[in-house]
């Protein structure tokens, strides 16, 4: 028996394994650029969030037939690799459809039904193709999309065509040699859509068909390894990151803004009331807000690197509607960006965060951070939970207070603040005026 | 009869009392010539009802939400420690406020620097006078068989998930709702938070204010109910901005309670 083939699977197995294993420690490094933060309470409200956001897919449903067109995708994918299981199987022990003799007819009902999950997601890729090319659906070919985003999304659909036309092409050669009698392949009952491309084939020569099913197998377990290398350097990582990514989802009221407990102590010293700390003088602090991403928390980077770019935020964001620069989407893409810049970097032996760069005047400019009404329907929209928001406002709390750099109306309203307490500039002492009249009036 | 009676907190504690609310005015409702209609509404709802409260008047200042909002954590915590202050002072439990910053600043933010109290917006509030029968409505009034819209402001909805009831006492009017197509978890900004309010727009094609108008003239209705002084003025200078100010009319929801009370 020839050892050949699974010596070289093992090997390619491997060397996958390794290279995952490498990347994966790139993009948690990466993501723990960011500043610590712990977000541990309300656990089994977190899973519960997990189990209906990231795999129910609960918030995907705002929008029916995207969604349905993902969960055929999703689905696909999950079920479908059950089937790699066998690959890996047979691969490393030199055995073909291992499982089909132990299960029987369960086996051919289970591998009809991939072949139904297969064309599912074949259909849907082709849908989402169409609606980015084709029909071009506006938030899918907005200009942040231009270049390496675009062409990452339809690389994704057109691999995952590709897989699928590999799984039901060796299904086909493999009945036909199993038919032919040719040793090793195993004959199972009707499988129906394979079925229905076995006459592409059926003048073939055994020795094609054996070439051809052999190809099919090895082109689609590489390609599985390959995509699986190929999604860390892509948008695709939501596939894994979606999960984390919701179970750190911010559980608080969204109109909540964190507080920061540097400033109160710093605030309760100039009221003069005695803080926990003692009324020491705080150590020195970085930065207030965010400059660049290692102010920010581990979470807002893991949210940047759960970005799909699906643009469900952009097309939800009235500044955006309305043609200001701001587009929430382009934020966590900028985000990422500049965390996978630093790192490289890093690991180049280079400069890092001192590269002179930063997120915010590199990446992010003032006029999109300014245009946002912190409204929410960015975070609302977001199909994994991510919150744009809370990095917009922190780059907001670096302008303001670390440069003094907010638009000059801002600026006027503040200083209205500190003199009348309000942020109109009206005197303090008119602030009752409005009962006078109530006061006046009889009661009806 | 006697008039209506507007007490502040100093007052009652001079006297020895406290009251059961502390109606919250906020800055809008307190100096916006617009906005002090509703604040004035609303006071006359809660004499009319018989409720116990009592305003800062003087005492009241910014809770500080656009200057957070805008990135400056100093003022803002400044504000919200004077506030804090002030209200723990009169030994505060349960805030009433017509405005849905102020609301969500004191609800959620004023915790952390220890201001801990029942925070109700007042479509809260109102809502729950008319499911206990303290408002009991005459119907409709001025809008009897006319549409109305309303316009879900970002922090009373998505930043806190109140979206029914404005929407009750708007049923309990006997008027017809009607829905724009981006409503409640979808509904689109007036453009005025994140103070918004407080600068001019950044460059762009159209203000968000008169996209949001647009939507709402779009529904037919004849009135758009807010429950937000900037949203009030937001669609204000949309409809204006339009020329449609003597067709389609803005009102808060206590205004449009007090018209049903005759009580404006």
């Amino acid at each position: 028996m020839n050892i050949l083939p699974q010596v070289i699977f093992i090997l390619v197995f491997a060397a996958a394994g390794y290279v995952l294993y490498k990347r994966i420690s790139f993009l948690k490094r990466n993501i723990f650029l960011g500043k610590a933060e712990t977000r541990n309470d309300q656990s089994s409200e977190r899973w519960k969030t997990m189990a209906l956001v990231a795999f129910g897919q609960q918030k995907m449903f705002k929008r029916v037939l995207p969604a349905f067109l993902h969960l055929l995708v999703y689905v696909g994918f999950i079920i479908i690799n059950l089937e790699v299981a066998e690959f890996i199987i047979d691969g490393i022990f030199g055995q073909h459809r291992i499982f089909a003799p132990l299960l029987g007819g369960a086996y051919t009902f289970a591998m009809n039904f991939f072949e139904l999950l297969a064309v599912g997601v074949m259909a849907s890729c082709l849908a989402f193709l169409i609606r980015r090319n084709v029909t071009k659906v506006p938030r899918l070919t907005m200009t942040e999309l231009k270049g390496w985003p675009a062409l990452d999304a339809n690389l994704i659909l057109v691999i995952e065509i590709i897989l699928m036309v590999a799984i039901l092409t060796m299904n086909a050669t493999d009945q036909l040699l199993a038919e032919k009698g040719t040793e090793h392949y195993t004959a199972l009952g009707p499988l129906f859509f394979s079925g229905l491309i076995k006459p592409l084939f059926v003048n073939m020569s055994e020795g094609n068909l054996i070439f051809v099913e052999r190809f099919a197998w090895w082109f689609h377990i590489i390609g599985i390894l390959g995509f699986a290398i190929y999604v860390t350097y892509s948008k695709h990582l939501h596939i894994f990151l979606a999960f984390p990514n919701t179970w750190y989802s911010n559980l608080k009221p969204k109109g909540e803004i964190s507080n920061m407990p540097e400033v109160t102590n710093e605030v309760n010293m100039m009221l003069g009331i005695p803080t926990e700390g003692g009324n020491e003088p705080p150590a020195e602090i970085a930065r207030f807000g965010a400059k660049d991403i290692n102010d920010l928390s581990w979470i807002n980077i893991m949210n940047a690197y759960s970005c799909t770019e699906c643009g469900r935020c952009t097309s939800e964001c009235p500044a955006n509607i309305t043609g200001k620069k701001l587009s929430p989407r382009k934020i966590m893409m900028d985000v990422r960006d500049r965390a996978e810049e630093v790192g490289k970097s890093i690991d180049d032996g280079g400069k890092g965060l001192e590269d002179g760069k930063s997120l915010l005047g590199d990446y992010i400019s003032k006029d999109e951070i300014n245009a946002c009404t912190s409204c929410n329907a960015c975070v609302e929209a977001c199909p994994v939970n991510i919150d744009p928001l809370s990095i917009i406002l922190q780059m907001r709390r670096y302008v303001a207070m670390e440069e003094s750099g907010s638009p000059a109306q801002w600026n006027a309203m503040f200083q209205n603040m500190e003199t009348s307490f309000s942020p109109w500039k009206f005197a303090p002492s008119d602030r009752f005026n409005w009962a006078e009249s109530v006061k006046d009036e009889e009661m009806k | 009869m006697s008039n209506y009676k507007v007490p502040t907190m100093a007052e009652l504690a001079a006297s020895g009392e406290s009251p059961e609310i502390l109606f919250w005015v906020g800055c809008a409702g307190s100096f916006d010539d617009r906005y002090k209609a509703v604040t004035q509404a609303f006071v006359k709802i809660l004499n009319k009802v018989g409720v116990s409260f009592a305003v800062l008047g003087p005492e009241e200042t910014c809770t500080g939400d656009p200057a957070r909002r805008a990135g400056n954590e100093f003022l803002f915590q400044m504000q919200a420690v004077a506030n804090i202050q002030v209200m723990n002072g009169y030994n505060v439990k349960k805030v009433v406020t017509a405005c849905p910053h102020c609301f969500n600043t004191i609800k959620n933010e004023y915790p952390a620097l220890g201001g801990e109290y029942e925070v109700i917006h007042h479509s809260q509030f109102l809502q729950s006078l008319i499911n206990e029968g303290k408002i009991v409505l005459k119907g409709g009034g001025d809008f009897k068989g006319k549409k109305i819209t309303f316009h879900d402001s970002c922090y009373l909805g998505r930043a806190n998930n109140v979206y029914e009831a404005p929407r009750e006492v708007i049923k309990a009017l006997d008027i017809e709702l009607v829905e724009m197509k981006r409503c409640r978890t979808k509904g689109l900004c007036c453009g005025a938070g994140g103070a918004q309010m407080f600068k001019e727009p950044e460059e762009g094609k159209k203000d968000i204010n008169i996209e949001r108008t647009e939507e709402a003239l779009k529904t037919g209705a004849s009135a758009i109910a807010v429950g937000c002084p900037f949203c009030l003025t937001m669609m204000s200078d949309g409809v204006k901005n339009k020329e449609k100010e003597n067709e389609v009319k803005v009102f808060d929801l206590a205004e449009l309670i007090a018209k049903d009370q005759g009580l404006s």
